[in-house]
């Protein structure tokens, strides 16, 4: 099957759906002709289908996703980028009290198809103000959907869920996934949302991981079964909703579960996933629950810091083997 | 008029922060420096012409393209290159790097990174000195893009209504990565959105000392006086690209062309030669000078040890 990198995916998932429904349109800082997007994910499309339906906006992550919620409950399915995953600090109001609540709060008279594309993660020595990973705030606010997809194949498959349905999703991409290659069907398809992929199957113990973590887990997963372990690999896809019978039946199998996540521990997406499996799967544990994630600390700079701080497959391999 | 030794010194500031630039563009060719920069070669006569009117205690914020404001408010070249290179004796133990440095022994507040971010925390210190009954006044700089914030408009309000002693500094270089100011404003003129809050407002050629250090000197008398806030554009413009890779092929080549004639180095140094202020022998010695203490910084830089991993666990909490 041809291939695609992660970022030729989404792109492509863009276009297609831009084609496909005209009221389909995209909004960010520089995503237009003169710099196509910081990582280049709509390149071309200005070019394609102009200035109005790929627009250039001035430098207001708030107006941004307020503009976008107001486009969405008048009949448009609006693709707002923001930038980094830290700046969608600038929107929180727009995206945690408008449109996770709109459909609710007016008793379901309207809804807001909107799609906010932002990239998370740590990496590349950017700091703490464009490294974040924050997935779990908005796991923490009803009325959003969560996708994180790991591959170019998901990528396209869920950001054309995301576009198509009619709730706001926010769809969170990770810089080190831009340039990853994977095998991506010329055809139309989607990928249902709240349904986990296994990625490796295995006997010995459950990995639980998401985004860039995915394929550090996969990397570790390989080195420990060179060791006589066999791991099996979970890969959620979307975090709202949670595939949690994937996980559970996991467990059941493995009696063991490490959950590896980039962003911080405390209050994190590893302890919502731990709380799951303490709730509904403790019976089949035969070893406590182990999480490996960042740290309670913003990102540092410097590179020997930086590294300290994010998951890698050293301390994966680590976690594994104790609750071995 | 500034005195000789003011104008001298604005020389010497603008010279410092283009060649610690060139620099750091050096080293970041050779690899040495982690993540992405973005530099400030162009626009010097804007933070050395507000510095210049600032007293040690007087305060700055600053932005993502900070090393000029640093190195105008009196920062040691030396732990400014040792935390652009990630090292431990950075001003910010390698934690900030090139888009987060503080020294609040200058009264430099920092640089952040979000962009409009530091504008209200400008106008704290404002406040905080209204409070603590001091003459202090602060200077907040930021760029053209960052004026679409609602920070922006929120601060500024906050700050006349209140007659805070802030100088709104805003360096207008026309961009704001590849999007024109044209794309994303109706008006040419930033300085014009000061009449919207009630305080004066006022353009300068930002390539020229002179003219920021007098428009700024107008701007603190009054703001250390009681009189407020002012919002002061320079217009300027960024040699090179926004950042590490950008080509900054956005920008039309007549348009770089007509800026680097422009460029305000060689128009003060000439202005200073025109007013008998500073003889060749003087610059040349002036610019040695500054040459060594950048060598100097890249030597402390480099040769410095970069923190221990664990490290990132401090300074979490006071
Ligand atoms: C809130 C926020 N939005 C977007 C970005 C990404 N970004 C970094 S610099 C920049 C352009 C800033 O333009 P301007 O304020 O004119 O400053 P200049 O880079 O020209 O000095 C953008 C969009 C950011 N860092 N913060
Ligand atoms: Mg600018």
């Amino acid at each position: 099957m041809r291939e695609l990198t992660y970022r030729d995916a989404l792109r492509e998932a863009l276009r297609e759906e831009m084609v496909r429904d005209k009221t389909v349109f995209l909004l960010g800082e520089d995503i237009g002709r003169y710099w196509s997007g910081a990582f280049k994910v709509t390149k071309g499309l200005a070019e394609e289908f102009g200035d109005e339906r790929v627009r250039d906006t001035p430098i207001s992550e708030s107006a941004i996703i307020g503009v976008a919620v107001g486009a969405a409950i008048t009949g448009m399915r609006p693709v707002a980028e923001i930038m980094f995953g830290d700046l969608t600090t600038l929107a929180m109001d727009q995206i945690c009290n408008q449109a996770a609540k709109i459909c609710y709060m007016f008793g379901g008279q309207t809804t807001v198809p909107l799609v906010v594309r932002t990239p998370f993660g740590a990496g590349v020595n950017i700091a703490s103000h464009h490294s974040q990973s924050l997935e779990a705030w908005f796991m923490h606010t009803p009325g959003l959907l969560v996708a994180a997809p790991s591959t170019p194949f998901d990528a396209k498959g869920l950001l054309k869920t995301a576009i198509r349905g009619n709730n706001p999703v926010m769809f969170f991409e990770h810089k080190l996934l831009y340039p990853i290659k994977g095998e991506v069907p010329e055809d139309d398809y989607t990928i249902p949302f709240g349904v986990a992929d296994v990625k490796i199957e295995g006997e010995d113990a459950t990995i639980f991981a998401t985004l860039y973590m995915v394929h550090k887990a996969l990397a570790a997963a390989n080195e420990l079964r060179k060791q006589g372990i066999s791991v099996e690999v979970i890969d959620p896809k979307t975090l709202v909703p949670l595939d949690k019978q994937a996980i559970i039946k996991s467990v059941k199998k493995t009696g063991r579960i490490v959950i590896v996540t980039e962003d911080c521990k405390t209050a994190g997406v590893s302890a919502e996933v731990a709380a799951i499996v303490a709730e509904e799967a403790l019976d089949y544990l035969d070893a406590p629950i182990k999480r490996v994630a960042e740290p309670d600390t913003p990102i540092p700079f410097s590179p020997p810091l930086e590294q300290f701080v994010i998951p890698n497959e050293k301390t994966i391999i680590k976690a594994v083997k104790e609750v071995l | 008029m500034p005195t000789k030794e003011k104008l001298i010194e604005m020389y010497r500031q603008i010279l410092r922060i283009r060649h610690f630039e060139e620099k750091v563009y050096e080293l970041y060719g050779q690899n040495l420096v982690p993540g992405t920069i973005h530099l400030y070669v162009g626009q010097e006569a804007v933070a050395a012409g507000v510095c210049a009117n600032l007293r040690k205690d007087d305060y700055i914020t600053s932005t993502h393209r900070g090393h000029g404001h640093c190195i105008a408010k009196g920062a040691d070249l030396r732990k400014v290159m040792a935390e652009i290179l990630g090292r431990k004796t950075g001003y910010c133990k390698g934690k900030g790097g090139s888009m987060h440095i503080a020294d609040f022994s200058i009264g430099m507040l920092g640089a952040t990174a979000v962009v409009g971010a530091g504008i209200p925390i400008a106008v704290g210190a404002g406040l905080s000195i209204r409070l603590r009954g001091t003459d202090q006044v602060v200077a907040g700089f930021f760029g053209d893009g960052a004026s679409n914030q609602g920070t922006f408009h929120e601060s500024i309000n906050m700050a006349a209504i209140w007659s805070l002693p802030v100088i709104f500094v805003c360096e207008n270089n026309l961009y704001a990565m590849g999007t024109r100011q044209s794309v994303v404003m109706k008006i040419e003129n930033i300085a014009d959105r000061a009449v919207a809050y009630g305080i004066p407002g006022v353009t300068v050629d930002g390539n020229d000392v002179l003219a920021v250090y007098e428009a700024t000197e107008d701007a603190v008398d009054r703001a250390r006086h009681g009189e407020g806030p002012t919002l002061i554009e320079c217009k300027t413009y960024r040699h090179k690209g926004h950042s590490r890779f950008d080509p900054a092929t956005y920008r039309p080549k007549a348009e770089v062309e007509e800026w680097l004639k422009k460029d305000p180095i060689p128009r003060f140094k000439a202005k200073l030669q025109e007013m008998q202020m500073l003889t060749k022998q003087e610059a040349e010695k002036l610019e040695q000078e500054v040459i060594l203490a950048v060598e100097e910084a890249v030597k402390f830089g480099t040769e410095s040890p970069f923190p221990a991993p664990e490290e990132a666990l401090e300074n979490v909490y006071a």
